[in-house]
């Protein structure tokens, strides 16, 4: 089982990311699970949301405690007092960011990655959401999913021109990484 | 070539049964009781075909004690608070069914001034193709005359007792119209068992008119209001002839008619007849000033709906003064 | 079909294909996505039905008590304090014995305040008179919401479909959508037979006196014990349609021979069961699933628990002073039977506090050492309480 932690700030689309990517596992054979950190919804604030994505049935309904992959939409996370609660110590952390590389410090041990998913997000759709271009990054940097699941997610929710869009951004995105990098990561069991 | 109505269709019901009668005799209400009387005139201009909800209460208690009923009509009573609401789901439900049964709420003034307000205003605003009678007893009769918001102003009941330090209700009516007026609810009356054709005349007229009506019906309660049961129309009349309760019609919020009053009696004729107000007639200079306050009440109602001074009507049928007058606001 | 669907969005889509034709609610989380997508659905055309949207969740329950008396299939949902709010109305439900359905998507109730889950509302409405069915995921709620229209129907009795709120309603994962053919064949159009209308007028809801108060009560518990069989063919006759059975009113999974057994009831039931997998080194542990908890299924409890030395029964919900809701009628069914196991009670859970993979080996690890635990909440973190109350 791989589960994912996604952080972010209320209205950059967190539980949509996490709904996304596991509705990508189902489209290709895949069990999987998602949900939010549970509680009042507001504009702003830290949310945190969830993945499960598994061979096998998900019977659990308790939290995600010990994470293989961070999402951080928001780099400005990345220095957040326990944001590597939990994650395994294998587990690697994915950052919107603008800038070509993480500081050194940043990540307490964990190797980071960035991509400018905000600003790739403005270019394709006009709008700074972050989750596409980073969804389209974590796929192919573990392989864990092929990147025409996630297309196939995308086009549960979008469809013509939008759709068109985010297809681009998927690819353009999925160019960004390197693949495969973190694939040992994606295969180490987390339960 | 005419087409013959099924013998069991309320059109068809109604014409074998020209005087029917939604309440029947053999409830158990005390003798005079306004409501009863009230009750029965408003289902009667209502006919067979309608749904009830009843909200608790003196109506709820006296005409259905299992395994009796008083009702000729579909019936059904669920608390006190939520009669609005539950009528407003009777009225989705028969939409749904493509089906134009009437549907009508009853309520006394608890259920409606006070339990039920919220529910009320809430069914108003959604404007449900209901009808809303209240029964305005201006007291909690049925769990034995306790203050409502709607007991007028220095009347004694068993919780706002006269005494050395109190001259009965210290707080006025509340003003229910202006708050049905304010949701401008396409139909709102006032009526009162003295005017028995007046209150048919607006029961039929609040569910002849699509959306949301309502008709408060001033309604004599012998026991809760201190005077003999033969009593109850005389004294329901001088509510309406003393400008205490006065009688209007609006549309949509706006005042459209009010029952003018050829010769304006003083309250004390009302007021003397009634046990609750037995103490504002004491040689006390307190039970004087109540009773030029609420003369000051019953003056205030015939200033604003011009009351005094008109003509009997020639196009009214109805044995009542019904005058036309258009375009006040209400509030 | 299959889909991966958020729990909320799936339930809507299952009362939608019931045809509900009045849906009434007002706003509270977690219960408001349900609202809002059967709100979309009405908007787009997808469903012909009324939503009524009321100033209180004290009117929603009022005005579906009206619609299913006067012949419409009606639905509503709300949760914690909201279902509070409706207490007076759903006894009146009850005890006039209205078909109407309700998701309680569970929360826990203030004070202190909580926006999380826990049971302890729907538990507060145990003895409303009305039917009560807990799900332990989203399939399972899905299944139940259908089944639900149908149980209700056919005993002229209001059902509450229990799902716990956020853990379920909030969470997206595969679940099959039955087809609109599927439902169709499996619940016919609403009928009741004492709907309000003119060509056969009835009164509902009389003044009822004490020459009749008892037998009507016994009348309405009676129903409520009657409605185990309807329960049972409802999910028998669903799963002939769709191929899935939820056990009627208790499922057990676990070896018959199994001495160590733990009951629940919500969504807990998934994380013991993965992690019982994890955790081989317990041995046999039956995994006991209260589905019905109105009717109480006390023939089925003592069957499961026959042979157990041990019974964990874990919920989410008490009551103060006296201990676990849950617990004490386990109890009370099993006072009876011929043998019965040592029962340790424990609330766990409240007020949203996760239910870890590892409150299973925990709680195996602490029955092992103890005589029979009365009540306690066991994930209490006792440094947190004010030194004058650990």
């Amino acid at each position: 089982m791989t589960e994912i932690r996604i952080h972010g700030r209320g209205g950059q689309g967190n539980v949509i990311a996490a709904y996304i990517l596991a509705q990508a596992a189902f489209e290709c054979g895949k069990f999987a699970q998602a949900f939010p950190s549970f509680g009042p919804e507001r504009r702003g604030a830290p949310v945190t949301a969830f993945v499960r994505i598994t061979g096998v049935p998900v019977h659990r309904h308790c939290q995600v405690l010990a994470p293989a992959f961070l999402i951080l939409q928001d780099h400005a996370l990345l220095h957040a007092a326990g944001i590597t609660q939990g994650l395994l110590p294998h587990g690697k952390i994915l950052v919107n960011w603008s800038r070509p590389i993480a500081p050194a410090t940043a990540g307490n041990g964990h190797q980071v990655v960035v991509i400018p998913a905000a600003s790739l997000a403005m270019e394709y759709l006009g709008k700074p959401v972050p989750n596409t271009a980073l969804l389209a990054a974590l796929l192919t940097l573990t392989e864990m999913l092929p990147l025409q699941a996630l297309e196939r997610a995308l086009a549960l929710r979008f469809a013509g021109e939008m759709l068109e869009r985010n297809l681009s951004l998927v690819r353009k995105a999925a160019q960004m990484v390197p693949a495969g990098l973190w694939k040992e990561a994606a295969d180490a069991r987390s339960d | 070539m005419s087409v013959t109505p099924p013998p069991d269709s309320p059109a068809e019901l109604q014409r074998r049964q020209p005087v029917f009668r939604g309440l029947d005799a053999g409830h158990l209400a005390c003798q005079g009781c306004g409501q009863a009387l009230a009750a029965r005139l408003v289902t009667e201009a209502i006919g067979p075909d309608v749904v009830i909800a009843n909200a608790t209460g003196c109506l709820e208690v006296f005409t259905t004690a299992w395994p009796r009923t008083a009702w000729r009509v579909p019936w059904i009573h669920s608390v006190f608070a939520n009669t609005p609401a539950v009528a407003s789901g009777i009225e989705a439900a028969l939409k749904m069914q493509g089906r134009d049964t009437r549907v009508v709420a009853l309520g006394g003034d608890g259920g409606t001034f006070d339990i039920g307000l919220q529910a009320l205003s809430a069914m108003f605003e959604r404007n449900h193709n209901v009808l809303y009678v209240c029964f305005d007893n201006e007291a909690y009769m049925n769990t034995g005359v306790q203050r409502s918001s709607s007991t007028p102003h220095a009347a004694m009941t068993t919780t706002s007792p006269p005494g050395r330090e109190r001259m009965g209700k210290r707080h006025l009516k509340k003003d229910l119209l202006s708050i049905i007026a304010a949701h401008h609810i396409p139909y709102a009356a006032t009526a009162t068992v003295a005017y028995p054709s007046d209150l048919r005349k607006k029961v039929r007229r609040g569910l002849a008119i699509e959306g949301a009506a309502f008709v408060l019906v001033h309604s004599p309660c012998p026991l809760g209001w201190g005077h003999g049961g033969e009593l109850s129309i005389e004294v329901a009349r001088l509510a309406v002839q003393t400008g205490i309760f006065p009688l209007v019609e609006l549309e949509r919020g706006a005042l459209v008619a009010a029952m003018a009053l050829r010769e304006v009696r003083p309250v004390t004729d009302y007021l003397k007849l009634q046990g609750r107000f037995r103490h504002l007639f004491a040689d006390d200079p307190a039970a004087r000033e109540e009773l030029e306050h609420l003369q000051a009440l019953a003056n205030h109602n015939i200033e604003l709906y011009r009351l005094r001074g008109a003509r009997s009507d020639p196009r009214d049928s109805e044995g009542a003064d019904t005058v036309r007058r258009g375009g006040l606001r209400w509030a | 079909m299959r889909a991966a669907i958020e729990g909320s969005a799936a339930i809507a889509r299952a009362v939608a294909m019931c045809r509900p034709q009045v849906v009434s609610a007002y706003p509270i989380t977690p219960q408001t996505h349900i609202v809002e997508a059967l709100a979309r659905m009405i908007a787009q055309g997808e469903l012909r039905a009324e939503l009524v949207s009321v100033e209180s969740e004290f009117s929603a329950a009022s005005v579906v008590l009206g619609a299913a008396a006067a012949g419409s299939r009606a639905y509503t949902a709300t949760s914690a304090q909201g279902l509070l709010l409706m207490t007076e109305v759903l006894y009146n439900i009850g005890g006039l014995r209205i078909p109407v359905v309700m998701t309680c998507a569970n929360r826990a109730i203030g004070a202190p305040v909580s926006a999380w889950n826990d049971q302890q509302d729907s538990m507060a409405m145990r003895d409303t008179g009305w039917l009560q069915l807990y799900c332990a995921d989203n399939q399972e709620a899905v299944d139940t919401t259908i089944q639900a229209f149908r149980i209700a129907e056919r005993t002229e009795l209001p059902v509450m479909v229990c799902v716990d709120g956020y853990v379920l309603t909030h969470t997206l994962e595969p679940i099959d959508l039955p087809s609109q053919e599927q439902v169709d064949a499996f619940l016919p159009p609403y009928r009741f037979s004492r709907a309000l209308d003119p060509r056969n007028p009835i009164s509902i809801g009389n003044l009822v006196t004490p020459e009749y108060y008892s037998e009507a009560r016994h009348a309405h518990h009676q129903a409520i014990l009657r409605a185990r069989e309807e329960i049972i063919a409802a999910d028998r006759d669903w799963a002939a349609i769709c191929g899935r059975s939820w056990d009627g009113l208790l499922a057990v999974d676990g070896p018959p021979d199994a001495r160590l057994g733990i009951l629940t009831i919500g969504s807990v039931m998934g994380t013991l069961f993965d992690a019982r997998q994890a955790h081989p080194e317990f041995g046999a542990v039956k995994l006991i699933k209260l589905r019905a908890m109105r009717p109480f299924p006390v023939a089925e409890l003592i069957g499961a628990c026959a042979g157990l030395s041990d019974l964990i029964v874990l919920e989410r919900a008490l009551s103060p002073g006296g201990g676990g809701i849950v617990g004490a009628e386990v109890r009370a069914a099993l006072f009876e039977a011929p043998s019965r196991p040592k029962i340790h009670n424990f609330a766990a859970g409240l007020g949203g506090r996760d239910m870890p993979l590892d409150l299973y080996p925990r709680l195996l690890a602490r029955i092992a050492h103890e005589a029979p635990v009365q009540f306690a909440i066991f994930d209490l973190e006792p440094e947190r309480l004010p030194p004058q109350e650990r």
